[in-house]
């Protein structure tokens, strides 16, 4: 299964983080710190697996962006090399063309997403477009909300005028 | 806040809002409430506890959103007390046909979730059929995460599940023949490869198929997967090699499979170059396909120049498993020339297994001498003591290597910068072996000095020691003394006799003093006695670092069994020996101990949570029994015997064997000279294993003081508390434990030193009463410590001109003592022999012209005596052993002492005849009638 899931930016500023494993706060900044150092140090020829504390680390890089998952050491490693891709494919899609920034100001999505496609470390839909799907409805299920509290708010304001 | 967060400040705050955000009515409020708190919190946060409530009003409520919302948090974050809470709910929502795959797919991992972290959610009787229904599903989201449960659901109980085995089949060939697989699930051309990965996969955990169509279809399915995995298109590939390795041999696929492997090491992609190596490992352990792979050994080999890291490790995984008698020359050579490029992460693991590489399948032994000490001159650093130590016991255990190694390690000296270690193995073997070189050029006892001390300068302490002792070694050997030389040394030591370490300065005090009284020297130092074979520390300690699997532990066993064989032929190697050493009792009870004990660690884990509580020593007599077992099978030959004589209890059977391992391990002590001082660290623990509780004594006595570290390491999750420790100490030994802990945390050792002091001779043992409480059960043990009579002699040996004299002086009881025993099991001369020496007893062949008798003498210790000598004959009767054949076998026990020198353990039926004193007259009376 998936231990964790990492995203960071080149400079070692991490941009998502999701964990399935119970780790503390303070773990969690301690495998951040580790990770990043060890992964970027990486040349771009080499291969795409870290070992690193009996776990396999699986990354990719995608322009300045790293997606990294930690798999236990009997995983599949392409199996999960093909997650981020595909995770990256479907950010792709909602984003049209994602890039870093998309990341920073629409966090909340990207974990929206990323529940979509694991739960409990392991992958739950393979399918492209059910996800879009399910994504669309979520949001339009927000802007419906929102549309009643303003149109609430326009009546009281009204009607305190 | 959330991004607050993710740029990595500790938020502390604003939980309680989270929370109640949840509990909040509408759809964004709520969506918010569940992504902080899955991020922020983890499982084991007490807040976590307050919303259970609300999310499982969320879960069996209507709304189909606020459901999965729910499901995916609990799936992300659940606890242990939400599985107990919420499981049966989530179960409901899995098999309901009214919901939407969308609520289901999340309600399988859900499950999944909360099975991890108990495992009891799941009763496995119902659950079968359910499952083999669930399989049915069209939907492959649903297919997928329900197939992720199976696999949890599998891997820990195999048997239950077989009724869905020809179900996943079908999804498999479904997939693979691209049969009603919806558009949007293909990527990339293949049809959902992650559920065709997933599916494999449970098919491991399956062992092979019997029945004949389903198999046939699986081959076919497996065939196609394989060939249609292009290089390029890599998704699948994995895939199929997993799946191979644990299909049956059908050879042809195997071979397929490791040419498709052989392909894929030597593409240039390093993912794949990654991959092709870590399969290739994987399926040594499986199958026999290592001819194959041979024909690979070159690429390989380029893959260890690798500039990945990653991939070099692989490299040397792999060519660590394929290894054997007929490449280990190629493959040790190729890794000692890669030693001095390596990194330094990599070095010692290198090392490690270069040394465990030689010695495993070392064609002769010089090569492996040779192997290890260029190990030790390219990566001093990295390598451990233990692999030095290694080297030091095999050559002393082997006459023939004694000149060429001494050679080699002269050669190495004259080296101008030279490691740390290599200093200590060269120095230590020139001490006891550089006058069989004597005779070369430039190998005179001065020129080996003056050599070695160049080195004297530039070394730590602990070398220091060694060096001191070579000196001394030097000393004695030179015959006849060499006044000059002499004059040198003792400057030296006379410089160390007040050096700041006390173990320098002892040994130099020591040494000086022996060294002016000459002739003794040669005595004391003789050349060391020949390390009883043990199993090298250097296969345990790989086999510590081998991480185990649930899905590897068959393999485990399998590679295990293969270690035990290699023990056993490296056992055999040492083909000379003028006292008939050979061991096989202690080096099988460890390794019978840990074949014994790693599969139920194995079948611990495979098990997961649920018989961690059972595995646990619940009853103290079963433990015993644990602890009885595998020791009272393979005691050594030598005692058995005598342990079926006694019609004492099992478990005093069991000590019995106990003591005769100790003995095993104490290998030569001397109150003044002690050539090297890591006695101690060579002892190989002796366990008394059991998964609950170990036991370890490392007893370590040297002349009438006695010390004795008994490790108790708690491995169960849990603490012990009340730990209690008390020793019954017989009359004749004084003991003093140290402070005992009152509780052992889970997964630590602890030591407690314990001192022990002979006071004079007795056969009684001490005992250890030991009790703890592991939850609510209170456990008491009495141990039997291994402090017994035997451990305070210390074999010598005497000339025939001094035997007889003495022999011959000691006239009458109560010093000379001579028993007749009848009806004793018989027992062959040579075995009886090795007995003696593992009792401390030194045989002294063709002393006694009658091939039928035994000559041994010892010396003993004690506090209230002198060292004392003691001398024992046995005389056995061929004729009457061979008429009566079974049991009548006749002893006479004659043993001349001092004091008393019993024969402990064996002995109760042995009479013993003992005659009086040479020089030293200290009351030997009292004591034999104790004894007696």
């Amino acid at each position: 299964m998936i231990n964790f899931v990492l995203l960071f930016s080149r400079q070692g500023k991490v941009r998502l983080t999701k964990w399935y494993s119970p780790y503390s706060q303070k773990e969690r900044s301690k495998v951040i710190r580790e990770l990043s150092g060890a992964i970027l140090s990486r040349g771009p020829k080499l291969c795409k697996f870290v070992e690193w504390r009996g776990c396999k680390v699986v990354y990719r890089r995608y322009a300045s962006l790293y997606f990294c998952m930690c798999i236990d050491s009997e995983d599949n490693e392409l199996e999960i090399l093909e997650i981020i891709h595909f995770f990256v494919e479907i950010l792709d899609r909602y984003f049209g063309s994602v890039c870093e920034l998309d990341l920073i100001f629409n966090f909340h999505k990207a974990y929206y997403i990323l529940d979509e496609i694991l739960i409990a470390g392991e992958l739950q839909e393979s399918s492209k477009k059910t996800i879009a799907r399910l994504i669309a409805a979520q949001d339009s299920l927000v802007e419906t909300a929102k549309e009643q509290a303003n149109s609430i708010s326009n009546v009281i304001a009204q009607a305190t005028k | 806040m959330l991004y607050i967060y993710m740029l990595c400040y500790d938020v502390d705050f604003g939980h309680m809002e989270a929370i109640s955000l949840i509990s909040a009515p509408k759809y964004p409020e709520k969506q918010v409430g569940y992504i902080v708190t899955s991020s922020l919190l983890n499982e084991n946060h007490d807040f976590l506890r307050m919303v259970i409530n609300t999310v499982r009003n969320d879960i069996i409520g209507r709304n189909e959103t606020f459901q999965c919302l729910a499901l995916t948090r609990v799936g992300n974050i659940g606890g242990r007390e939400f599985a107990e809470s919420l499981a049966p709910d989530v179960q409901r929502l899995l098999i309901s046909s009214s919901c939407r795959p969308l609520v289901r797919k999340k309600a399988g991992l859900c499950l999944l979730r909360l099975y991890r972290k108990n495992v009891d959610v799941v009763n496995i009787d119902g659950w079968s059929d359910r499952m083999a229904q669930l399989l049915d599903e069209r939907d492959l989201g649903v297919l997928t995460s329900v197939m992720s449960l199976f696999i949890a659901l599998v891997s820990n109980n195999t048997e239950a599940y077989w009724n869905c085995l020809p179900k996943c089949v079908k999804i498999l060939e479904r997939l693979a023949r691209n049969q009603d697989v919806p558009q949007e699930y293909t990527y990339y051309g293949i049809p959902s490869p992650w559920l065709q990965v997933k599916t494999v996969r449970a098919l491991q955990y399956f062992p092979t198929i019997e029945d004949p169509n389903t198999r046939r279809s699986l081959f076919e399915v497996l065939q196609r997967i394989l060939m249609g995995t292009d290089v390029v298109k890599y998704v699948n590939k994995n895939n199929a090699s997993h799946a191979v390795m644990h299909l049956d041999p059908e050879k042809e696929m195997m071979s397929q499979c490791v040419a498709l492997l052989g392909k894929f090491i030597s593409v240039r992609e390093p993912n794949i170059r990654y991959l092709g190596l870590e399969n290739m490992t994987r399926m040594l352990l499986v199958a026999d396909v290592q001819d194959i792979i041979k024909r690979h050994q070159a690429q390989i080999i380029t893959s260890l120049k690798d500039p990945d890291i990653s991939i070099r490790r692989r490299a040397l995984d792999l060519l660590y498993a394929m290894c054997d008698i007929t490449n280990a020359k190629d493959i040790a050579e190729e890794l000692l020339q890669y030693l001095s490029t390596a990194d330094f992460a990599m070095r010692e693991e290198l090392a490690l297994k270069a040394a465990i590489l030689a010695e495993k399948f070392a064609p002769d032994l010089s090569w492996y001498v040779d192997v290890n000490l260029q190990l030790i001159d390219k990566a001093g650093d990295f390598v451990s003591d233990d692999i030095w130590y290694r080297v030091v016991q095999f050559v002393t255990n082997n006459e023939d290597l004694q000149p060429y190694a001494a050679g080699k390690a002269r050669d190495y000296l004259d080296k101008l910068a030279l490691h740390e270690t290599m200093v200590k193995v060269s120095a230590y073997i020139l001490g006891e072996y550089s006058h069989l070189l004597a005779r070369r050029p430039g190998c005179s006892p001065k020129e080996i000095f003056a050599i070695i001390n160049d080195k004297l300068s530039t070394v730590s302490p602990p070398t220091i020691a060694i060096l001191l002792s070579t000196y001394a070694e030097i000393l004695m050997h030179t015959q006849p003394p060499d006044p000059e030389l002499q004059e040198q040394v003792w400057a030296i030591f006379r410089k160390y006799e007040s050096y700041i370490d006390v173990e320098i300065q002892q040994r130099a005090v020591e040494y000086f003093a022996l060294s002016r009284k000459g002739a003794a020297l040669v005595d004391i130092s003789a050349e060391m006695p020949k390390f009883p074979e043990r199993q090298s520390a250097l296969l345990k300690k790989a086999e510590d670092t081998e991480v185990d699997s649930a899905e590897q532990s068959a393999i485990k066993l399998g590679s295990q069994q293969q270690m035990s064989n290699a023990l056993v032929v490296t056992d055999q190697h040492p083909p000379s020996a003028s006292v008939p050493v050979s061991q096989p009792g202690p080096v099988k009870v460890p390794s019978q101990n840990l074949e014994g004990s790693s599969p139920d660690q194995g079948m611990a884990k495979v098990n997961g949570t649920v018989d961690k509580i059972d595995t646990q020593p619940v009853p103290s007599a079963d433990l015993l029994g644990d602890l009885l077992g595998p020791l009272a099978i393979e005691g050594p030959p030598g005692t058995t015997p005598s342990e079926e004589q006694n019609p004492i209890s099992g478990y005093e059977a069991s000590s019995n064997s106990t003591d005769a391992l100790a003995l095993s391990t104490i290998t030569e002590e001397s109150d003044s000279v002690q050539p090297i001082g890591n006695v101690a660290d060579r002892f190989h623990a002796l366990c008394l294993k059991d998964s609950g509780v170990p036991y370890e004594e490392d007893p370590y006595i040297q002349s009438h003081h006695g010390r004795l570290v008994l490790f108790m390491g708690n491995k169960n999750t849990s603490p012990f508390v009340s730990v209690r420790a008390l020793i019954l100490p017989p009359a004749h030994l004084k003991m003093e434990l140290s402070m005992v802990p009152e509780t052992i945390p889970p997964r630590a050792q602890v030591q407690w030193p314990l001192e022990v002091v002979n006071l004079r001779a007795s056969r009684d043992v001490a005992v250890l009463d030991f009790s703890y409480k592991f939850g609510t059960i209170a456990v008491n043990i009495k141990l039997r410590l291994p402090a017994v009579l035997n451990k305070f002699l210390q074999p010598i040996s005497v000339s025939a001109e001094e035997f007889f004299p003495q022999w011959k002086s000691l006239s009458g009881p109560p010093l000379k003592l001579q028993e007749v025993v009848r009806g004793v099991k018989p027992m062959p001369i040579p075995e009886l022999a090795n007995l003696f020496t593992n009792l401390q007893l030194a045989v002294t062949p063709g002393l006694d012209t009658n091939p039928n008798n035994l000559v041994a003498s010892t010396t003993f210790f004690s506090d209230s005596t002198k060292a004392m000598l003691c001398l024992i004959r046995i005389e056995t009767d061929p004729s009457d052993r061979t008429q009566l054949r079974l049991k009548e076998l006749i002893k006479e026990y004659m043993i001349s002492v001092p004091t008393a020198s019993p024969v402990p353990t064996p002995s109760p039926a042995q009479l013993q005849r003992q005659p009086p004193p040479v020089g030293d007259p200290n009351d030997p009376g009292a004591m034999l009638a104790g004894l007696l």
